[in-house]
């Protein structure tokens, strides 16, 4: 068994090496034709001579020597022209994007031409391998129960080397991923087969990032499937959160593009889906008949009807801890990490500011983005509205949910976006703590203040400070994973959905005191 | 300003500190040799075992102490001077008290057997235990023998086990904590404890622990004369009152530090609660003297913080609970479940099919009284059966309304009605589940 281990850690670490180094593994050649097909017509009117002087007939090794050398001459350009102001002249695309599109169809040679191959050597044995990995784990483990063994006792779940690799790996990818696709074109080449099958396009970043969330959370979910099987929570909310990753958030959308529709995420809900109130996304709806006019419908009752009576009925675990995809990674790839999060009362209190900050920030930046769309007029209060997007996509879309939200997992838990950054989690906190019947029941006196519960919230609720009170635990913050109640060894914690009566009691008196009847 | 001093920061001296804090301005003060700061001794088992690190274990951050104003000393008391009000410490200056409070909590019992001081021989009860046995087994070990058949016992296998060193554990009973538990269930832990490969063996005591040239543990024999060669020993046979530094004072002491309903000693301001306090009289007369729980030490802390801060409590607890967990099964009690049926007393059974899930329920034959509870593998609410016990309601009643006791996290298997088919069988009786009640539910808490 524990070779059978062995060997399937070994395939795997095969599986992301070949996934890893494939940008150096490749050839580019660039032809006019591909600059003319990739090339917008001003673009290619703008930059075709020099690039045909550096790029073109000649063989390159890396796809970033022909993407820095396009960004390169672009923006040389572009200051040329905003030098000499001839401002109906500047390029307002992403060079970025039309570079790795250049990448993609310039690759040649081997690994160009044996796609297949590269996609099983390293999706096929990363996933191969992880199962291997995990399936022992069924006997290796022992009778079902809570397997936390060693979790402080290993590098890679106590803040060692492991995790502090991995850290790194997650960061330097969410950084290609946002910023600098181009070098990425060798991953993305990878998974145009399957995008051709889908939708009927070759591969954008973003589908590539699709295809791996879902891989990724599929091969950790088998692992929450054997680790949990003792408890009949966590396999359900598994199966949810998997479900709506895979139908939701990658199958449906890809579908829509191969129909010609609007591509949609419908359980993606706004203010997470942040862009879904701009002006172009509302544009585009509205001009795509009456599916896109159903979207544009729905995407307002979701946020504005469905997501608040289910909270109240359910808190707010219907939406984190079972439906949306940022909470279905955490709740598989980040499971080995959720003891991280920091259960100080001063992350609390710094919890509390930013989370309602980021809030804050999108709901500005949406009625700018919405008053922009009414009266078409593009500054409120001498403030470019476009401007209040870019810095919310940048800041918070990117760098806050991304990199630090994915890549903060081996080092600060598994939580840290939804915890600290997501605007939806905020607005549905706000919810729960005030208006829903969802609780942590405290079972009377039972607690006996081990910390398991508190050791193990992902989102750093000192559980125990109320379960040793026999305060029910009522938190904004609390996305009713339920590790609480299962790691507890003395059945203290329940989650559940009752009257809003006694939800929250302010003086607890821990029964089985009979001296003492008032907590006074 | 009285100046009040509670020795021991475990749970009893703490929740004393923590509520005579809420009701009053005095000057508190805490002394422990042991650690700094308060942690959950319930716990130590998952800093070995890598649930937990040692932080994770004490419930409130530093800053808690300085905030509440109580002053935390690391420092052994070595002598009490009642007259002068006076403790004399290891290290530090002489502390004045105006009243007393003893927490001293227990060590484990050692009965005399021979070689119970070589090295590699220890018990689990405090930090210090755990850091020794980080040490002892440092190198790993081949095998571990564990004496005595309680919670800490099999707490001890399963850390051990958790690293996969061999466990014999000897257990002097014909069953596994059959002091407490009775056969059936006894039975079922047994089963479970065979499943995570706990070599146990019923009716055998220790008779010798045997060094080798080092002093440290070789092997035991037992007291069917079999040599068990291991490299750890642990003795987990009970606990004691920690009093050996209090023996020759003019405290009155017995096995514990002897204590009336209101927790008094014999000494004018002197307090004892928790583990080490043992009662002349117990204000409860189904209760014995001493009483080494978790929950009984935080009462009695609670119920001391009254009377220090002038109003004057005696201890009264209420219905009899506990928990535990057995490796991977959970266990819970309410009311009294004894090993054996009381006289006119009837105990029902029933445990699910594969053996790891069950219940126990104790009543009076006639009256139909319900007298209490086990559980396994299935959670209750504590608010429901302190209720129905308080109410003095029958066993019928009581499985009636079990879907309203259940605790168990959402999805799980409900057995209920599977209990109650079983009881209707054997009783000849029809009793029906009635569905869960919000509004019963919520009328246990008032």
């Amino acid at each position: 068994m524990r070779i059978l281990q062995k060997i399937g850690l070994i395939i795997f670490i095969i599986g992301i090496t070949i996934f890893t180094i494939s940008p150096f593994i490749g050839s580019y050649k660039v032809t006019d034709d591909i600059l003319k097909t990739n090339l917008s017509e001003q673009q290619y009117a703008n930059l075709s001579k020099k690039l045909n002087e550096k790029l073109v007939g000649q063989k390159f090794s890396f796809a970033w020597q022909i993407s820095s050398v396009f960004v390169n001459e672009y923006e040389l350009k572009n200051e040329a022209f905003k030098n000499n102001q001839e401002w109906d002249k500047v390029m307002y695309d992403n060079p970025q994007e039309v570079a790795l599109s250049l990448t993609k169809s310039s690759a040649t040679g081997f690994y160009a031409t044996n796609i297949l191959l590269f996609f099983l050597l390293s999706f096929g044995f990363g996933v191969l391998g992880a199962i291997m990995y995990f399936l022992p784990d069924v006997i290796l483990l022992g009778p079902p129960g809570i397997k936390n063994n060693h979790i402080y006792r290993r590098p890679s779940t106590n803040r060692g080397l492991i995790a502090y690799l991995v850290f790194a790996y997650l960061i330097g990818f969410y950084i290609l991923l946002y910023f600098y696709p181009a070098q990425l074109t060798n991953q993305i080449l990878l998974v145009d087969p399957l995008s051709l099958l889908l939708n009927g396009n070759p591969a954008s970043r973003w589908f590539l990032y699709g295809v791996l969330y879902c891989t990724v959370m599929l091969t950790m979910g088998v692992r929450m499937y054997i680790k949990y099987r003792n408890n009949k929570y966590q396999i359900v909310r598994t199966t949810s959160v998997l479900f709506f990753q895979v139908a939701f958030a990658f199958l449906i959308p890809e579908l829509l593009i191969r129909f010609n529709m609007p591509s949609m995420d419908f359980k993606n809900a706004w203010p997470l889906n942040y862009s879904f109130f701009f002006d172009w996304n509302i544009d585009n709806l509205l001009n795509s008949g009456a599916i896109g006019a159903f979207m544009l419908f729905w995407g307002i009752v979701l946020t504005l009807i469905i997501v608040p009576v289910f909270s109240y009925f359910y808190g707010k675990r219907w939406y984190c801890s079972w439906v949306c995809g940022c909470g279905g990674l955490a709740e598989t790839l980040g499971d080995p990490y959720r003891q991280h999060s920091n259960k100080t009362l001063k992350a609390w209190k710094f919890e509390r500011w930013i989370v309602h900050g980021v809030l804050v920030f999108a709901v500005v930046m949406t009625g700018a983005a919405l008053y922009t769309f009414f009266t078409n007029q593009n500054t409120l209060l001498g403030i470019e509205t476009y401007s209040i997007q870019k810095a919310y996509g940048f800041l918070i879309g990117s760098i806050f949910a991304g990199v630090i939200g994915t890549g903060f997992y081996p080092i600060f838990g598994n939580r840290v976006w939804c915890r600290f950054g997501c605007p939806l989690a905020a607005y549905i906190g706000i919810i729960q703590r005030f208006k829903s019947r969802f609780r942590i029941t405290t079972n009377g006196g039972q607690c006996i203040s081990c910390g398991n519960c508190s050791t193990y919230c992902e989102q750093g609720i000192d559980v125990r400070w109320y379960a040793q009170r026999g305060e029910n635990i009522v938190r904004a913050s609390c996305v009713g994973c339920g590790v609480c109640s299962a790691v507890c060894p003395r059945g203290v914690l329940k989650l559940e959905n009752g009257p809003e009566q006694d939800r929250i009691i302010e003086n607890p008196i821990i029964i089985g005191n009979d001296g003492i009847k008032l907590n006074l | 300003m009285e100046n009040i001093v509670i020795i021991g920061n475990g749970i009893s001296g703490i929740t004393a500190a923590r509520h005579i804090r809420k009701k009053s301005n005095l000057n508190i003060t805490v002394i422990s040799s042991e650690t700094k700061y308060f942690f959950s001794r319930t716990a130590l088992m998952y800093i070995y075992m890598g649930h937990m690190k040692f932080e994770h274990t004490q419930p409130y951050e530093p800053w808690f102490w300085e905030k509440n104003r109580i002053n935390l000393i690391q420092d052994y008391v070595e002598t009490i001077d009642f007259k002068n009000k006076s403790l004399s410490l290891k290290n530090g200056q002489p502390v004045k008290y105006d009243k007393l409070i003893l927490a001293v909590g227990s060590k484990p019992n050692k009965f005399g057997w021979p070689g119970q001081d070589l090295k590699g021989v220890q018990g689990l009860y405090s930090y210090q235990d755990l850091l020794e046995l980080e040490e002892n087994t440092k190198n790993g070990i081949k095998r571990a023998v564990i004496v005595g058949g309680g919670l800490i016992g099999i707490e001890l296998a399963e850390m051990l086990l958790s690293r996969n060193y061999p466990v014999t554990f000897l257990v002097r009973e014909k069953s596994f904590w059959g002091n407490i538990l009775p056969k059936e269930d006894s039975e079922l832990i047994m089963r479970h404890m065979a499943e995570h490969h706990v070599d146990l063996k019923t009716e055998t005591e220790l008779k010798e622990i045997i060094p080798n040239n080092n002093g440290r543990v070789k092997s035991i024999i037992t007291n069917n004369r079999e040599e068990i060669e291991c490299e750890l020993v642990g003795l987990t046979a009970g606990v004691s009152p920690n009093i050996d530094f209090l023996k020759n004072s003019e405290l009155d002491l017995d096995k514990g530090i002897l204590v009336n309903e209101f927790l008094e000693t014999n000494q004018k301001d002197v307090y004892a609660i928790g583990d080490c306090a043992q009662f002349k009289q117990h204000p409860k007369k189904d209760r014995k003297p001493i009483e080494q729980v978790w929950y009984t030490g935080r009462m009695m802390g609670e119920t001391v913080a009254n009377t220090v801060c002038g109003k004057k409590l005696a201890y009264n607890p209420g219905h009899w609970f506990n928990s535990a967990k057995f490796f991977d099964i959970e266990y819970q009690t309410y009311g009294w479940v004894f090993n054996k049926a009381l006289e006119n007393e009837e105990h029902f059974f029933w445990q699910d099919k594969t053996g790891k899930i069950a219940i126990r329920l104790a009543y009076d034959k006639d009256s139909r009284l319900f007298h209490g509870i086990n559980t396994y593998g299935i959670r209750m609410r504590h608010h429901a059966f302190d209720k129905w016990l308080t109410e003095k309601r029958t066993v019928e009643y009581v499985l009636e309304h079990l879907k309203d006791a259940n605790f168990d996290p959402e999805f799980y298997t409900n057995y209920e009605s599977l209990i109650l088919n079983e009881f209707n069988l054997k009783n000849n009786t029809y009793v029906k589940p009635k569905s869960k009640s919000w509004k019963r539910i919520l009328s246990f808490n008032s």
